[in-house]
């Protein structure tokens, strides 16, 4: 267990290194000066040289790529082109939107898609089966975005139960922040919700036909004990993986849902970094996005190996 | 009065007649032996018992246990019955256990189930049950997965779970059919001293005729849902009348006619040969060990000769096979096929290849489900630098097929359209068409039921005569390569044990692995076959 574990850490390190190289160099071939563009067409030579220096723009690359690199290890990510402040603190503010954002997200998505998913596999064939997955479908099928205006639509412009954007801050009290949220976590859950569905039903299936499922009803246990009891953990492994992959649907997910809402979250920042040229906050959120999306794996990983006892042993 | 009556049990699914007025009976303390094919509805008369049908099974007739009528019980009442009163075994111990419990919780709930008692309890009664199934607590803790348990262990964890409580009825639906033959013999006889312990009555299901004629007292014999014959073991075998019961018995025991001979030139020699993996350990880095799969391996097939490989799982005929084909390098030694290396610097020696073919056991697995039997039939084109276009090709497809007793009408049939035994056939097709010298059989009728492997035995003979071929015939089943051989090798732990001519090891065999090899294999009685 202990060496699965070290295993995992060990990959962890290696992918957050390949993707900072990735990102930089990225970012590197992205055509577009940001000096040049904070100064205006009009900026003299001496002046943007000036700047260049200041924002750390010379230099090879190698020498920025480690500079920005080592700054990520003691958590300095530099300083913003745009706003002149840490980028630390401007993705710390923004984290505390999206990272509940995020999860307010999966759990609504996994609250919908276990019971959905596990009593369509229970009435395989039946009328609640097929409705279930109809109704999957569709949420596949739905652009979020779409989805997103059509309760913007209905519940703040016609019922006026939610407001149709923004968000008040924390500090004027969790169920308000959470309200502000609920909307735009039904938006980024819905298709999420209906793909996880299907596959809690699917493998759900897969694992009631298995030979020990039948051993579980010889032995005198009901169709529902043996579920329980047998099938649901064996189940869970694919449903494992996708609600991984998920995780990093939902942060990148956010970043077109944050802008419907006018969510003050890290999706709306890397936007405006993005628009304009603001090429240390835009790789630092990459970079962050990235870091979730591994440690998320990781953690999923993890968890592999606690649902499932042969991988405990692997190499 | 019975401990269990079948009368007149038919079964449809989803409307499609199944079983048809099927009656058996099963006393306590003695072993019903059911026989049938594939397709007999032996597994599903059991399945009836218990009441345990797919989707859109319906029942007529009537089942009783000690009187208690089951097809009027309701489902409480039959979950009260199973694990209790009836228990059951299955034929793929491998996956007959949830892979995420420890082997003694899955006794354990057995006893959770049926009765009011404490956990620690039921584990303490799930270790002597366990016991009795010879899987000592000391040896085998309760805390084992079933993933470090081997195919023969499961298997008594399984029995272990079905007669933890003492039932009246075992059923025990091809116990052995995926085990070893030394594993079958054991677990035969523990489930022969279990009924003689306890009294309880045992339905053994299977297709082999050999395994249930030692234990049977009285017998069944099935085929497409109905009974054709029924009555005591030794009545039965030595006075078959129905004639499907006769061809069954004569199909068991079938020794094909063969033609040609071995020549005194040697085909494919293999020497020395050893095959080694790394095998990784617990610990920090995983400190790594190698495992000899071959050890120090040699022998040669001549030309015509049919040689077979006989050897329990993991004695290394796999490895072996495929360091022959050249799919794998040895480590040591030489593999020479008519005096050129299998593997010519790090490639299969593509010389050699076109000469040999392989036919595996999976008539399912190895056919791509996409594609025609055309297409199919002539992969093995890729071996030659000029493969037959246009119409050389539809006549060798066409011959190829005729060869192996199909219509050319069928190469443009996908392969689920065919039944096992057919795609055996289309698979020795495959194997033919580029008119190889040595065709290996890897377990290559293994999975087909005993009449069709008569015919498809029948069918190797005479392309062998026909053709000039060698073959090298890799199984577990001894009785099989006792009538298609005429030298074999016994292989045990990656070595060959014993080697000599069939008749001789199979009758006076001298290695004591060997010995213990044909003590184990089932056979029928001497005055039968």
């Amino acid at each position: 267990m202990l060496q699965y574990f070290l295993k995992r850490l060990l990959s962890l390190g290696l992918s957050l290194v390949a993707a900072s190289i990735l990102i930089f160099l990225a970012l590197e071939v992205v055509p577009g000066d940001p000096a040049a563009y904070m100064l205006g067409i009009n900026a003299q030579e001496d002046t943007l040289n000036a700047l260049r220096e200041q924002l750390g723009l010379n230099g090879t690359i190698l020498q920025r790529y480690l500079s920005w690199a080592g700054g990520l290890l003691v958590g300095d990510f530099g300083t913003s082109y745009t706003y002149r402040t840490p980028v630390s603190e401007l993705i710390g503010e923004r984290l505390w939107v999206s990272l509940p954002l995020a999860l307010y997200a999966l759990t609504l998505s996994t609250m919908i898609a276990f019971p959905a998913g596990i009593w369509a596999a229970s009435r395989r064939g039946s009328l609640v089966d097929t409705g279930v997955m109809g109704v999957t479908q569709l949420g596949v099928a739905i652009p979020n975005f779409w989805f997103a205006m059509l309760m913007v639509l209905v519940f703040a412009i016609n019922l006026r139960w939610f407001s149709a954007g923004g968000f008040p801050g924390w500090d004027a009290g969790f169920l308000a922040g959470m309200k502000a949220l609920t909307l735009p976590a039904i938006a980024l859950a819905l298709p999420q919700a209906s793909i996880l569905t299907r596959v809690m039903r699917s493998s759900l299936l897969d694992t009631l036909g298995e030979d020990f499922i039948r051993s579980a009803r010889a032995k005198g246990l009901t169709k529902g004990q043996a579920m329980w009891r047998h099938a649901l953990r064996n189940a869970l492994i694919p449903v494992l993986t996708i609600m991984g992959l998920q995780f990093s649907f939902l942060l990148a997910g956010a970043i077109i849902i944050e802008n419907v809402f006018y969510l003050p979250g890290l999706g709306r920042l890397v936007f405006q970094a993005i628009s304009s040229r603001d090429l240390i906050v835009v790789e630092s959120v990459v970079m962050l996005l990235v870091f979730a999306v591994i440690v998320v794996n990781f953690a999923v990983d993890l968890a592999y190996a606690l649902v499932d006892p042969r991988l405990r042993r692997r190499r | 009065m019975s401990l269990l009556t079948i009368e007149n049990l038919s079964l449809t699914i989803h409307g499609t007649p199944i079983l048809k007025d099927v009656s058996m009976r099963v006393e306590a303390g003695r072993i019903l032996g059911v026989i049938g094919e594939s397709g007999s509805g032996k597994s599903m008369t059991a399945f009836s018992v218990l009441q345990l049908l797919p989707h859109g099974a319906a029942c007529c007739g009537r089942i009783e246990l000690s009187e208690q009528d089951l097809l009027a019980a309701g489902e409480e009442e039959l979950c009260g019955l199973r694990g209790k009163e009836v228990g059951m075994v299955f034929q793929e111990p491998m996956t007959a256990l949830n892979p995420l419990q420890t082997i003694g919780a899955q006794v354990a709930e057995t006893i959770l189930v049926h009765e009011r008692v404490s956990r620690a309890e039921a584990m303490t009664r799930a270790a002597e049950a366990l016991r009795r199934a010879e899987l000592p607590e000391e040896k085998f803790p309760l805390s084992r997965y079933p993933h470090e348990l081997s195919g023969g262990q499961r298997q008594r964890v399984v029995i272990a779970m079905a007669i933890a409580l003492r039932p009246k009825l075992l059923i025990a639906d091809e116990p052995t059919t995926a085990l070893d033959v030394t594993t079958q013999a054991q677990i035969l006889a523990l489930l022969k001293r279990l009924v003689s312990e306890d009294g309880m009555g045992l339905m053994l299901i299977s297709h082999d005729l050999a395994v249930v004629a030692d234990l049977a007292d009285e017998l069944v014999i099935m085929r497409t849902g109905e009974v054709v014959e029924s009555g005591s073991a030794y009545h039965l075998f030595r006075n078959m009348q129905h004639p499907y019961s006769r061809a069954l018995l004569q199909a068991s025991g079938h020794v094909p006619e063969r033609s040609g001979g071995a020549q005194e030139v040697p085909l494919l020699e293999v020497r020395n040969v050893v095959r080694e993996y790394q095998t990784h350990l617990h610990g920090w880095w995983g400190k790594t060990t190698q495992f000899r799969a071959v050890d120090d391996v040699s022998f040669e097939i001549r030309k015509g000769e049919s040689l077979g490989l006989v050897g329990e799982s993991g004695c290394g005929k796999s490895t072996l096979t495929r360091a022959i084909l050249g799919l794998e390098e040895v480590q040591k030694g030489e593999i020479l096929f008519d005096g050129e290396p299998v593997i010519d610097e790090h490639h299969a020696n593509r010389e050699v290849r076109r000469r040999m073919q392989v036919v595996f056991q999976d008539p399912y697995g190895s056919f791509n489900p996409r594609w025609r039997v055309d297409r199919l039939i002539t992969e093995p084109y890729h071996l030659l630098d000029a493969p037959p276009l246009g119409a050389a090709r539809d006549e060798a497809i066409a011959e190829a097929l005729e060869n192996v007793g199909l219509s050319v009408d069928d190469r443009k049939k996908y392969i689920h359209e065919f039944s096992g035994g057919q795609r055996q056939r289309i698979a020795i097709a495959r194997a033919l068409i580029i008119r190889p010298d040595l065709i290996i059989l890897d377990e290559a009728v293994s999975a087909l039921d005993v009449s069709v492997r008569a015919q498809v035995l029948d069918l190797l003979a005479d392309l062998g005569g026909k053709y000039g071929l060698t073959y090298l015939f890799i199984s577990h089943d001894l009785s099989v390569v006792r009538s298609i051989t005429e030298r074999v090798l016994v292989m045990n732990s990656g070595r060959i044990v014993e080697e000599g001519p069939t008749d001789r090891v199979f009758d006076e065999p001298e290695n004591d692995y060997t010995k213990q090899l044909v003590a184990a294999a089932p056979v029928l009685p001497a005055d039968v076959a």
